[in-house]
């Protein structure tokens, strides 16, 4: 017989919400149509879809006609980064943004340059958060034709100053793009941005559906070649599900948030008792609710991840060992903390008090027996 | 001044901040130890290593190469 699995990744992926399961079934029913055709069936399919633009619209404080659907999270920064700067390519060249974006932002600031754009990479402090000074001298750069700032680390949790962040950007005339991806449907967004994307598979939506906002006003030439279609995914069905899971983890996500606060609180404070020489990051205070990251000293990131699933817990880390590129975590580095030895906690809402206890009961042993196997203890 | 070299090159993390903890408590206090090491996390590692240990990170004066002062 196994442990029952403890979930703990859902900063990569969340399960499925019930909501969402239930629309999506009915979508794949009544749904299946091209809502762009005039028959009656092609209607019903059309008002689908307008509902779904319509419950995602109200839920964000925006217009429908801001809303177009894509084809995941990673898809939606693309557009966004690349969109935002053709857009403005009158303006300039340069791209400023945090250098704690994720990767799809910097794979996508990767490109610009490579097409003869500049980039400035703005720093963060120890906790993580942006160096708000440096941001706005980058803003006000000549040149500067986008800035873009994560809503919140999805790698330590920290929350970014966005309010402070769009108002430098306010004064200069620069289009602010906001990755929300970790806290649409969790936490509440600073107004001020003009582009804004998040990822159904962080809200419980399902995998493959991505959501990009362009405000009224904002230059926007997105990439690719022109189609009549507002959005960048035809899978209809998808995007109901992704709108009704949001509604769903939207209205849960106050009594949510406070739930997975206290249990972060315990993970953070118990994780630095009961564990020798472990660097627990980001902001304590000002972080997302439901995430927390720590580092082991001389652990191997690896080794802690399949020690955790041989005990039934799911994480994941930013070690350079259990990554593709074998280089840790830009996030971790541009911090300045221990990256090697890494653990990211992220809660969803199936996530029990038993799940976290059981963790926090076994963690110190796991952890010592590595030490232990490397002849590293009282290092 | 460099007392002694320590050659991690080669070594994934966290080999090359362990081998740093166990030799620098073998230099006297003022002493400094230049490791050298071309694992990417090295160069977050090795200052993060020294902060946690109140050990004196004396900078990169070459790629790979990180230098350490012992202060207690």
């Amino acid at each position: 017989m196994g442990v029952t699995e403890a979930y703990f990744d859902t900063a990569s992926a969340a399960p499925l919400h019930p909501a969402a399961r239930q629309a999506l079934a009915a979508a794949l029913d009544d749904g299946w149509a091209d809502p762009a055709r005039l028959y009656s069936r092609a209607r019903r399919a059309r008002q689908l879809l307008d509902a779904a633009r319509g419950a995602t619209a109200e839920i964000l404080g925006v217009r429908p006609d801001e809303v177009s659907f894509t084809a995941g999270g990673t898809a939606a920064a693309h557009t966004a980064v690349l969109g935002g700067l053709a857009g403005r390519a009158r303006a300039g060249t340069g791209f400023a943004h945090s250098a704690i974006e994720h990767s799809a932002v910097l794979h996508a600031a990767e490109l610009h340059v490579a097409g003869g754009g500049s980039v400035r990479e703005v720093g963060v402090d120890r906790a993580g958060r942006v160096d708000l000074a440096a941001f706005r001298a980058a803003v006000a750069a000549p040149g500067t034709a986008l800035a873009a700032l994560i809503s919140a680390s999805h790698e330590v949790g920290t929350v970014q100053p966005v309010a402070a962040a769009a108002e430098a950007c306010g004064e200069h005339g620069v289009p602010l793009y906001v990755d929300a991806a970790q806290s649409v449907g969790r936490v509440p967004v600073p107004d001020g941005w003009s582009l804004l994307t998040a990822s159904a598979h962080k809200w419980g939506g399902p995998p493959g559906i991505g959501l990009l906002v362009v405000r009224k006003g904002t230059r926007f030439l997105p990439p690719g070649p022109a189609g009549e279609r507002t959005d960048r995914t035809n899978d209809l069905p998808g995007v109901v599900a992704a709108a009704a899971a949001l509604r769903a983890a939207t209205t849960e996500a106050a009594a949510l948030a406070d739930r997975h606060g206290g249990l972060v609180d315990r993970i953070r404070s118990t994780v630095a008792a009961t564990v020798p020489d472990v660097e627990v990051v980001g902001d304590p205070v000002d972080r997302l609710p439901h995430l927390v990251t720590f580092s082991c000293l001389y652990v191997d990131g690896e080794a802690l991840l399949h020690a955790l699933d041989r005990r039934g817990f799911a994480v994941s880390s930013g070690s350079s060992c259990t990554s593709s590129t074998l280089t840790p975590s830009h996030v971790l580095v541009a911090m300045g903390v221990l990256s090697h030895g890494n653990v990211r906690i992220s809660l969803h809402r199936d996530s029990t008090d038993a799940d976290v206890d059981r963790f926090l009961a076994e963690l110190p042993g796991i952890v010592a027996d590595l030490r232990a196997e490397a002849g590293v203890v009282s290092l | 001044m460099i007392l002694e070299t320590l050659d991690c090159r080669g070594q994934r993390c966290p080999l090359p901040v362990i081998a740093l903890a166990r030799r620098l408590p073998d230099l006297p206090v003022g002493g400094t130890l230049r490791v050298l090491a071309d694992d990417p996390a090295a160069a977050s590692d090795i200052p993060a290593w020294c902060r946690m240990r109140g050990q004196h990170y004396a900078g990169s004066p070459a790629p790979h190469a990180f230098d350490v002062r012992r202060e207690s």
